[in-house]
């Protein structure tokens, strides 16, 4: 039989003989590794998770016009969105903004595409429906409030375009808009509408965009925005991007300590149980020397064991712990996690670290027995 | 004339103020059985725990098979417990979660290289080799001595060191356990024999008496194997 043949009998003999001692053992590094990866696959889809959390308070990079003309090709727009990558690209709505009359009074207009602002403002609030027609707009709750207007009812706007007289149109409002923001004061209609209005198409304002990543990436996207196409300027909504980076740095420290803390407590069951077992087989291990055995030989033997553990408890912990990030992902952020791999080894590799460490000590008593032990009757 | 195998040179031990053992001196030489007798108390087992190399003596010299044992550090006694001492326990200590076999094979393991074949041969040899798959609870008391002396001879060892070997055996099992003891001698062991017991010591070829930590008397035995007459006193 081969020497490491002989050393798996003696170290899984052993761990079968105190099975139940070392379920103990077991459980707690399995429990370890479960928090561990649970943890660590939260901890790494927090960005992700709570990025598309914060998409839903708004826009968070906008792009104007770099020139002198307040208006930018939806073109060169159109390839500044083509820079970022589109599994990150919650949503980019083009703004453009023009004023028209109602009773002599001037309004901004805004036209925008209905769809993708959707996307890139969730929070608005609309009373009534989203503009389903070519003369149907969106009021701000302001000026509906000012003048009295309801959704479902029809206002006439006077435009004055730049080449040619101006007209009149009527419109029906088919919503009520509440953004708590500038909105409440714009009328908003369809772009193709406001193209059609006043001429002068493929333009835009500004566009705003919601990308779902983190500000040291927002700002990596917005430099090669800028670079890559200069007749456009990024700018990143820095008041958002802040509070997300405060919000997410919290909670990743919160999972950070909760990781650490379960890691500390699994240390100390594994050390415990370890130090158990070593003083219940002080005359074994007297026996051992007694036979020839070398502290190195003991120091395997128990450090074998411990590894055999933190592989079976690793290994359980995997599968709990997939499970475990799956849960905890759904009641907190309503949707599953992803495992990035090298987490798997991660785990498996954590469980050892701490098996090793908390056998330490408990070993370092192991080479301390004397061999005369097992002559003493002790 | 046999060479000495072991050599004990005003071998004393000390605990403190406890003198456990004084000025012992005496020699053994190769293929030669002796017995150490004494009452509790006497030093025995602090005298075999010197010879095992499982202590240093405090004071004193301690030669095995030529070489100074007393001063050498713990990692080489155990080198020398590892291949030239085979010790057998009172009490047998044998590993519960290991077969009959893979307790003599451990012993192959901690040596050099755990054979199989080997050691079914040892157990064999003390007439267990239908007991090689069982677990030492599935053995009786004097099966489990007999595995601890297959484990002890396993590596040829140049000296056998045996605490009170029948300490814990009914008769039937005692000489059982002392006819292999005559055949290993037959064949050239040298045996050192811890015990109380003079059933036991009278296998000897001689025996050395201790009382109160000082060697007393040690004697020749005229009629070994304890067939007749009492021991005859020897010269040191």
């Amino acid at each position: 039989m081969s020497r490491q043949k002989m050393y798996l009998k003696i170290i899984l003999s052993s761990l079968m003989r105190r099975r139940s001692r070392m379920m103990v053992a077991l459980l707690a590094v399995a429990i370890g590794a479960t928090v561990f990866l649970g943890m660590g696959a939260v901890y790494y889809d927090i960005p992700r998770q709570m990025g598309r959390e914060f998409r839903s308070y708004g826009a968070n990079m906008i792009l104007v016009s770099s020139g002198a003309d307040s208006a930018m090709r939806l073109a060169d727009a159109r390839r500044a969105e083509a820079l970022i990558p589109s599994e990150k690209l919650v949503g980019a709505t083009p703004f453009r903004y023009e004023t028209m009359y109602y009773n002599m009074q001037g309004l901004t207009v805004v036209g925008t595409d209905m769809d993708a602002v959707r996307k890139t403002s969730p929070y608005w609030r609309i009373q009534g429906e989203w503009p389903r027609g070519e003369n149907q707009i969106l009021l701000g709750t302001d000026i509906a409030e000012n003048a009295r207007i309801y959704a479902g009812t029809s206002i006439v706007l006077d435009i004055v375009p730049e080449k040619g007289r101006k007209f009149k149109k009527e419109f029906r409002v088919s919503g009520i808009v509440r953004s708590g923001g500038a909105e409440d004061g714009f009328v908003l209609m369809p772009m193709q509408t406001l193209e059609s209005l006043l001429g002068n198409p493929g333009r835009a304002s500004v566009v705003e965009m919601s990308v779902a990543a983190d500000s040291a990436e927002l700002e990596r996207l917005s430099e090669t925005i800028r670079s890559e196409i200069p007749e456009v300027t990024p700018r990143l909504v820095k008041r958002l991007m802040n509070s997300e980076a405060a919000v997410l740095g919290k909670l990743q420290v919160l999972v950070y300590l909760v990781t650490a803390v379960v890691l500390f407590l699994t240390m100390i069951c594994v050390g415990t149980t370890m130090m158990t077992v070593v003083m219940e087989r002080r005359k074994e291990i007297g026996l051992k020397k007694a036979i020839g055995a070398e502290n190195r030989s003991i120091i395997s033997e128990f450090m074998g064991e411990g590894l055999v553990l933190a592989c079976i408890g690793g290994l359980l912990g995997l599968v709990a712990g997939y499970f475990f990030a799956q849960a905890v992902s759904m009641s907190v952020f309503e949707r599953g996690v992803s495992l990035p791999f090298f987490l798997v080894w991660l785990t498996l590799l954590a469980s050892l670290v701490v098996t090793v460490l908390a056998s330490l000590i408990p070993v370092a008593r192991a080479t301390d027995v004397e061999p005369s032990l097992v002559l003493r009757g002790e | 004339m046999k060479k000495n195998i072991l050599e004990l040179h005003e071998v004393s031990m000390f605990y403190g103020q406890v003198k456990a053992l004084q000025n012992i001196t005496f020699n053994v030489r190769e293929g030669e059985w002796l017995a150490i007798m004494g009452s509790s108390g006497s030093g025995k087992t602090t005298l075999m725990n010197i010879i095992g190399c499982l202590n240093k003596a405090t004071h004193g010299a301690v030669f095995l098979d030529g070489e100074k044992i007393s001063r050498l550090n713990a990692r080489d006694l155990t080198v020398i417990r590892r291949d030239k001492i085979g010790l057998i326990f009172q009490q047998f200590h044998l590993i519960s979660y290991l077969t009959a076999v893979e307790n003599v094979m451990i012993a192959q393991y901690y040596h050099s290289m755990a054979d199989e074949k080997e050691a079914l041969a040892a157990l064999e040899r003390v007439g267990l080799g239908h007991r090689g798959r069982h677990l030492p609870r599935q053995l009786s008391g004097g099966e489990q001595q007999r595995l601890c002396i297959a484990r002890a001879l396993i590596n040829h060892p140049r000296l056998i060191l045996a605490d009170e070997p029948t300490g814990n055996l009914d008769e039937a099992n005692q000489n059982t356990v002392m006819d292999i003891f005559h055949q290993l001698h037959k064949q050239g062991s040298t045996i050192v024999v811890v015990t109380h017991s003079p059933d036991v010591a009278a296998h000897a070829q001689r025996i050395v008496y201790l009382e109160f930590g000082r060697m007393v008397k040690d004697v020749q035995n005229a009629h070994p194997h304890g067939r007749a007459g009492a021991p005859a006193e020897a010269g040191r």
